[in-house]
């Protein structure tokens, strides 16, 4: 190895280094104020360190918000949300793979023109529409509009038409129906496109925030998002308590990326083409 | 291709081809009725309410054509909204996809613990809006924050990052690059991740220097992925909206009064929802243009399988 090479790879970690730390400082640094005292987070220059880290602050948020029923909110609207659409789309996906029928390309392109439709346009008649059923502050308002997906239609499309069209007729001829084909057979196979979808689902709507900001006025059924938003009114600029709340709302996801980040990274970029 | 080619079985039981007719419409049944109630009807629906003046409760009222758009192109708080989203859109997105492929070049060299440092650096997808502009209201708040600490120990005047109208736009702006950088991220290095070795390897044996070789190889190899990056960042940027609400509320003077959040006041705190209706549309001619844009133009990027 030569010095030059050498010091070329001592630059890169460097780089490597200082992008990882100015990157991930908003999170440490949030991490550790919400390990401070009062004191310690009023004082000018605001130490970066508590000086004797406590997670008094972390007891004191449970006790003064319902924190577990949004956790609880929030893992149920993202579970039913992403449950939803892996049974919607998979079964539409199939239809559009497999079976050949009458009107395919005009509901496929039906399908599909839903993907430009930005969700801010029907987002008004929407609310509006819950609000006229006296639906808001439920599960139904904020799931239901989510449960069906044109990208994940799109997406699994594709794996079921990597399917050999083989397979199916010979699983057809031995009396094997449709719906069975589809359960037993192609959904298997399709096991990593359900995954994709399901990670990007679930952790696009973990984080939605103008929809349950719309759709939730009680303090019990705020989403946890919507609960970090308004920790600010409840504890006034006490930001150590807020930063508790933030550190402690953000680990399911962030164990989802230590999860599937393979998987969480092919859905977003494939998701990315969404309107 | 006719339709009726079907198994060998159902061909020669012609009371079946109802069932036949049927099947596919039951598995597209759940998606259509969904997508028909919560896409379609209320795309129909914002288009009939952007015709009209309504009442509180978003029940139209008055029919006043066109006018809902005439006026939003001509008030100055709407056209104010679009000014400052298009900067907004200058501000966040080139620096946000340089600042990725930056990441991207650094993280993509085969050394020991580069998966490590992908992970950290794609680490900004799974923080949500909310929690991302909480952190930083605490560190730009100009009393305590330490923003204006660091600034203060350089020697600087301190800055109302989110209270100066010449600074807000700016300080939302990089709440987003850092949300967004994740994604980012992962855009370019996959990018880069296609490029063929080959091409290094030739280029090399040419004697090529790393930084023609970024010029003459790598960017023009990921021009694909930057123009994807570019139009899909576009999109986003004309879409945010939690940061200013938790940060800004539009403010100071509607100097981050980003479009969705205009869209937002008028429906929700105004309860224009015909007016709303019509900005939205507005937005959504911007966003189609856009969308037709990245698939005309960049079709050959948005196969991933």
């Amino acid at each position: 190895m030569s010095s030059k090479d050498r010091l070329g790879q001592v630059l890169g970690y460097a780089g490597l280094i200082l992008a990882a730390a100015i990157m991930l400082f908003p999170l440490a640094y949030a991490a550790s104020t919400s390990l401070m005292t009062r004191a310690e987070v009023s004082t000018f220059p605001p130490p970066l360190i508590p000086a004797d880290p406590s997670l008094a602050n972390y007891a004191e948020l449970f006790r003064a918000v319902p924190v577990f029923r949004w956790l609880l909110n929030s893992l149920v609207v993202a579970s039913a949300v992403t449950l939803g659409q892996m049974v919607t789309a998979s079964l539409s996906g199939f239809a559009f793979a497999t079976i050949r029928f009458r009107g395919k390309a005009l509901a496929f392109a039906l399908f599909m023109s839903t993907m430009m439709v930005p969700w801010e346009v029907t987002m008004i008649p929407n609310y509006l529409f819950f609000r006229s059923l006296k639906l808001t502050d439920s599960y139904t308002a904020l799931t239901l509009p989510f449960l069906a997906t044109a990208f994940g239609t799109f997406l699994l499309r594709q794996f079921f038409m990597q399917i050999p069209r083989d397979l199916e007729d010979a699983a057809r001829i031995d009396g094997c129906s449709r719906l069975r084909f589809f359960w037993s057979i192609a959904l298997p196979l399709a096991r990593s496109g359900l995954i994709t979808l399901g990670a990007y689902t679930f952790l696009s709507t973990w984080n939605q925030y103008l929809w349950p900001l719309l759709v939730t006025n009680s303090k019990q059924m705020r989403t946890v998002q919507i609960g970090v938003r308004f920790l600010m009114n409840e504890e006034g600029l006490q930001m150590h308590r807020v930063m508790a709340g933030v550190v402690f709302f953000m680990i399911p996801a962030g164990l989802m990326l230590l999860w599937g980040q393979r998987y969480l990274v092919r859905g977003l970029m494939a998701g990315a083409v969404k309107g | 291709m006719a339709s009726t080619v079907g198994s060998p079985v159902a061909r020669s039981r012609p009371h079946r081809s109802l069932m036949e007719w049927l099947e596919p419409w039951l598995y597209l049944g759940p998606s259509l009725a969904l997508l028909g109630t919560f896409v379609f009807y209320p795309l129909l629906r914002s288009i009939y309410l952007s015709t009209f003046l309504t009442d509180l409760l978003g029940r139209p009222k008055l029919f006043v054509g066109a006018q809902n758009f005439a006026d939003a192109l001509t008030t100055p708080k709407f056209l104010q909204s679009l000014g400052v989203t298009v900067l907004f859109v200058l501000y966040t997105v080139p620096l946000g996809i340089l600042l990725g492929f930056i990441l991207a070049m650094l993280a993509n060299r085969p050394v020991r613990g580069n998966k490590f440092f992908q992970l950290i650096f794609s680490s900004p997808l799974c923080i949500s809006v909310a929690t991302g502009s909480m952190i930083f209201m605490m560190m730009y708040n100009p009393v305590s924050g330490l923003f204006n600490y660091m600034l203060s120990v350089v020697g600087m005047p301190k800055v109302n990052w989110l209270v100066d109208p010449r600074w807000a736009l700016f300080s939302v702006g990089l709440v987003s690059i850092w949300l967004r950088l994740g994604f980012n991220f992962v855009l370019m290095i996959s990018g880069l991740q296609n490029v063929p070795q080959e091409l290094y390897e030739a280029a090399r044996v040419d004697g090529a220097n790393g930084w023609s070789q970024i010029r003459h190889i790598t960017l023009p190899m990921l021009s694909p992925t930057i123009f994807f990056a570019a139009v899909v960042g576009v999109i986003n940027a004309f879409q945010v909206f939690g940061e200013v609400d938790i940060m800004t509320s539009g403010g100071p003077a509607g100097s981050t009064s980003l479009i969705v959040y205009r869209i937002y006041q008028e429906a929700f705190q105004l309860f224009q929802f015909g007016t709303a209706s019509a900005q939205a549309l507005l937005l959504f001619l911007v966003i189609m243009v856009l969308t037709y844009l990245q698939f005309k133009l960049g079709e050959r990027r948005v196969h991933y399988q």
